[in-house]
């Protein structure tokens, strides 16, 4: 009986919801509440929400804003680093104790005194935890065993820390500035940390927090977490107790929005303030209309084509000369990456410590033939590239295919899944391969110990670095990579990674082609909004709304 | 009492066999329904260590050292031999445990608790709406067989099985969100609403009635109407034309000629009684769309930003999380099996030659 009302029921309630709906006929400009920012954003790559365990772009974005760290980057000259929770800091004589005093009357956003004492237990949870971030702490020689002694508070407003060998100030200051290695509320994780018997997978029988801080928040920011759904939003209310200058919004809603155009949509109807993911369409739509605006910022992530050695015509260096004239980079960036990079041609992005602005290479057929020819390769030869089926690398594949043709080189692509390519690319099985590599913290040794360090070249090396997956065997660059780590002067520091940059250029198996940009369109009544450099400095703090 | 019902119940007199019939049923429905679900799983499981694809480069990412890559390997067995990898999962699965997602670090289970409910939601209203709007459209196609309207109801059809969805969806966002401004998007409810409102079981607009939150309800039913109509329709064109034949079958039956010979009105012998006979396959026919959609309509969710099973199982797939797509894969089978089970059950309800049993 039931079952023969069903359909009926359904009738009557579609009937009435159709009428209501169409009754609703006058078209009301949704608008957001003047309180609020509303950002359309895709956030699906969130899978924490603590510090030391998310390492996700979005994640760290909104980390930045609930979380302060003791420095970070100085957004009017990126290649710096000022005071956040620390007021002043020195370096020992012998470079290996780092003492930060921090600021007076510092709180946490429940209200908790933040002292040196909450630091270093930070410190210990995320070395401990052993998630995806620890390796920032890792590489100073902080581990498990360790990490008690070598960070400590010396009284409630310093904080000692002691790495394992003289590294340059500015590389150690620079990883400090990273949103996973912020000040998290002790007095308010210690009820939530849950126990468990010691056991090889859980080495310390303590989850130190890490299961409540995967959705709740403990920091000092200028926001706090209210809510993560994940695929869904994330909610930030203005922390009243932030010891800086207070945020002037009261909120700021994350919403999951994967679909450029349907952010686009939603940004001219003024359901959101801000579209973060437009590509080149919508952009330029964005662009054209008089009542939106656009905020552009490059970032910390560079685009190349790289050369597998083990390839013995790619070995050659005129080859790889020859190659790095054979790519349209104006064409590229007139079109292909428009509005989502610029043409750069060097490892280290715009805006780190050392980076070099240089753009010899340019689209050069006849060059490339010379160069061809003197490697005895008059008449070219054919290779294959490994190409991720996403744009813009697919694009660029295909605009080199072309304009190598020109020279003889037949490029044979190969589509594939971005992990399916990426597992062939580690084994070093390819010829050659677009990837892309962001920086890890914005210091120039996140890129150059990638670059150009391989300590150890052979098959079963451990240290897989891109030098290392194109088989380019360089000892005397690593030494000079390993030197640039450790010299104190930061402009004598600049000097050596624009060294090695000059070098990679002319040798090195990597056409660098763009660095990204990213872009922002917001509604004509956001004022304020800043991209940083990388994702955890685009502060909401100062955004206000008309 | 038709006779074939008489002789079952004679033969079944005898209490043992009255007992076994129902049993053997239940055993055999059983063995289905685990052979399936391993036969799912075998294929799943197979098709995920196959893919040239390291899952460990999804726990870990690009740039874990290689002494952690090593510990992955061995805490996720992936160094033991296939077929031991194959027994313990399914040992697992059997347990309920479908192991722990790489991509969002939680219990698959807990993952799909949560996007499970916003597919069903938005499913369900897609099948009131399909099932709503195009039973009796195909009704009206196959009573006025050949005539224009006929034609209509048969190119509407042919638009929702032929349009891409995904640009019917962008399209649509286009007329009635940003030109019309009758809906509200993006995601289930506004951002008014965002941190007041709590749903218990997740399915908002139910939670929303419950709580007798009306302005919530409506907020949430301006969010959802959209994207259900958008499912409703495709699973329109495909009721309707199935409606259609059914119906065209029926009216060419005897009793209805007998019906109207008896004088009964138009509209009886139509509604009551040729539509009575096919809603019998129909049944079938809505149950399987319904599970369509509940297998989660990706490019929908992606369009409308709905947290939904098919746009976790895709995201989960492209990032070879293989945990949560087997997971996905099996509770998709299970709703599945669980659907067919309840089809088969109205079936019973329905057709009146099966009631006396």
């Amino acid at each position: 009986m039931i079952v023969q009302r069903l359909p009926r029921l359904g009738l009557r309630t579609l009937g009435a919801a159709l009428c209501l709906a169409l009754s609703y006929g006058a078209p009301a400009l949704a608008k957001t509440p003047a309180d609020t920012l509303v950002e359309g954003f895709a956030i699906d790559d969130i899978i924490s929400m603590d510090p030391a365990e998310s390492f996700e772009l979005t994640a760290g974005e909104v980390l930045g804003n609930v979380y302060s760290s003791l420095v970070h980057l100085d957004l009017d000259d990126t290649s710096k680093v000022v005071g956040e929770l620390a007021e002043s800091w020195t370096v020992s004589d012998d470079g290996l104790t780092f003492t930060f005093k921090l600021k007076p009357r510092l709180v946490f956003a429940s209200g908790n005194p933040l002292t040196a004492d909450d630091i270093a237990w930070s410190f210990e949870r995320m070395v401990k935890l052993d998630k995806s971030p620890a390796f920032l702490l890792n590489q100073f020689g902080l581990t498990g065993e360790n990490v008690t002694q070598k960070v400590k508070a010396l009284d409630p407003s310093t904080l000692a820390i002691t790495v394992d060998q003289p590294y340059a100030p500015s590389f150690v200051l620079n990883v400090m500035a990273a949103s996973p290695i912020s000040a998290v509320d002790r007095k308010l994780v210690e009820p939530n940390i849950k126990t468990a018997p010691v056991s090889d997978t859980n080495k310390y029988g303590s989850d130190f927090g890490n299961g409540w801080l995967k959705t709740n928040s403990a920091g000092s920011g200028p926001f706090k977490l209210r809510q993560w759904r994940a695929n869904e939003a994330v909610v930030l209310d203005r922390n009243d107790k932030y010891f800086g200058p207070q945020a002037k919004l009261a909120r700021v809603v994350y919403r999951h929005m994967k679909e450029s155009a349907g952010q686009r949509l939603a940004l001219e109807a003024g359901d959101i303030d801000v579209a973060r993911n437009l590509e080149p369409g919508d952009l330029t739509a964005v662009l054209a209309n008089p009542k939106l605006a656009v905020v552009t910022k490059p970032k910390g992530t560079v685009y190349y084509i790289s050369f597998n050695q083990k390839n013995p015509n790619l070995a050659k260096p005129e080859v790889r000369e020859a190659l790095k004239y054979l790519i349209d980079y104006d064409a590229i960036g007139a079109t292909l990456i428009k509005g989502i990079g610029e043409v750069h041609q060097t490892f280290l992005p715009e805006g780190v410590l050392g980076a070099l602005d240089a753009k010899p290479y340019k689209l050069d057929v006849e060059k490339a033939k010379e160069l061809l020819a003197s490697a005895g390769l008059k008449d070219g030869f054919t290779v294959t590239i490994d190409v991720r089926n996403t744009q813009p690398v697919t694009g660029i594949a295909e605009a080199f295919q072309q304009s190598a043709a020109k020279a003889g080189v037949k490029v044979e692509i190969i589509p594939g899944d971005g992990k399916q390519t990426l597992t062939k690319y580690r084994a070093r099985n390819h010829d050659m391969y677009i990837g892309q590599w962001g920086s890890d913290y914005w210091d120039p040794n996140s890129n150059a110990e990638t670059f150009t360090a391989n300590p150890d070249n052979s098959d079963a090396g451990k240290i897989k670095t891109l030098a290392w997956r194109n088989a380019w065997d360089v000892p005397e660059l690593t030494a000079r990579t390993r030197a640039a780590l450790l010299e104190k002067d930061a402009d004598k520091r600049a000097d050596l990674y624009r060294e090695l940059q000059k070098d990679v250029l002319e040798t090195g198996p990597y056409a660098l082609i763009f660095q990204q940009t990213e872009v922002a369109g917001i509604g004509g009544n956001v004022e304020g909004l800043r991209l940083g450099p990388t994702f955890d400095t685009n502060y909401v703090g100062p955004v206000s709304k008309k | 009492m038709s006779p074939t019902v008489a002789a079952a119940s004679r033969t079944g007199s005898r209490p043992a066999a009255r007992l076994w019939r129902p049993l053997l049923g239940l055993i055999r429905f059983a063995a289905v329904v685990a052979t399936t679900f391993l036969g799912l799983l075998a294929v799943t499981f197979f098709i995920g260590r196959v893919i040239p694809v390291d899952p460990v480069l999804a726990v870990l990412g690009d740039r874990a050292p290689a002494s952690a890559m090593e510990r992955v390997r061995e805490e996720m067995g992936l160094n033991l031999p296939l077929w031991q990898q194959f027994v313990l999962y399914v040992r697992q699965a059997l347990s309920g445990d479908f192991g722990t997602s790489v991509l969002t670090t939680n219990a698959v289970m807990d993952d799909i608790r949560r996007v499970f409910p916003a597919t069903i939601e938005l499913a369900t209203l897609g099948t009131l709406i399909g099932t709503g709007l195009g039973v009796p459209l195909g009704v009206l196609a196959a009573v006025k067989r050949g005539s224009l309207t006929d034609q209509i109801v048969r190119v509407i059809g042919l638009v929702g099985y032929s349009v891409p969805i995904f640009w019917l969806a962008l399209l649509s966002l286009l007329i009635f969100y940003a030109r019309l401004g009758w809906v509200a998007y993006p995601g289930r409810i506004g951002v008014a609403f965002e941190y007041s409102f709590t749903s218990t079981t997740g399915l908002y607009l139910l939670d929303a009635l419950w709580q007798g939150e009306w302005e919530v309800a409506w907020d949430v039913f301006r969010h959802i109407i959209l994207p259900a109509s958008l499912l409703g329709y495709f699973s329109l064109a495909y009721i309707s034309r199935m409606t259609r034949s059914f119906m065209l079958n029926e009216l060419g039956q005897e009793y209805i000629v007998a019906a109207r010979a008896k004088g009964l009105s138009e509209a009886r012998i139509i509604w009551c009684h040729a539509l009575r006979n096919a809603a019998v396959p129909l049944v079938t026919v809505i149950a399987l769309s319904y599970a369509n959609l509940l297998e989660g309509s990706v490019l929908t969710e992606t369009v409308f930003s709905w947290p939904g099973l098919g746009l976790y199982i895709t995201n989960s797939l492209q990032n070879a999380d293989m945990n949560a797509v087997l997971g996905g894969t099996l509770v998709i089978g299970a709703t599945f099996i669980g659907i067919n089970l309840l089809s088969d059950l109205l079936y019973r309800l329905l057709d009146p030659r099966t009631h006396a049993r």
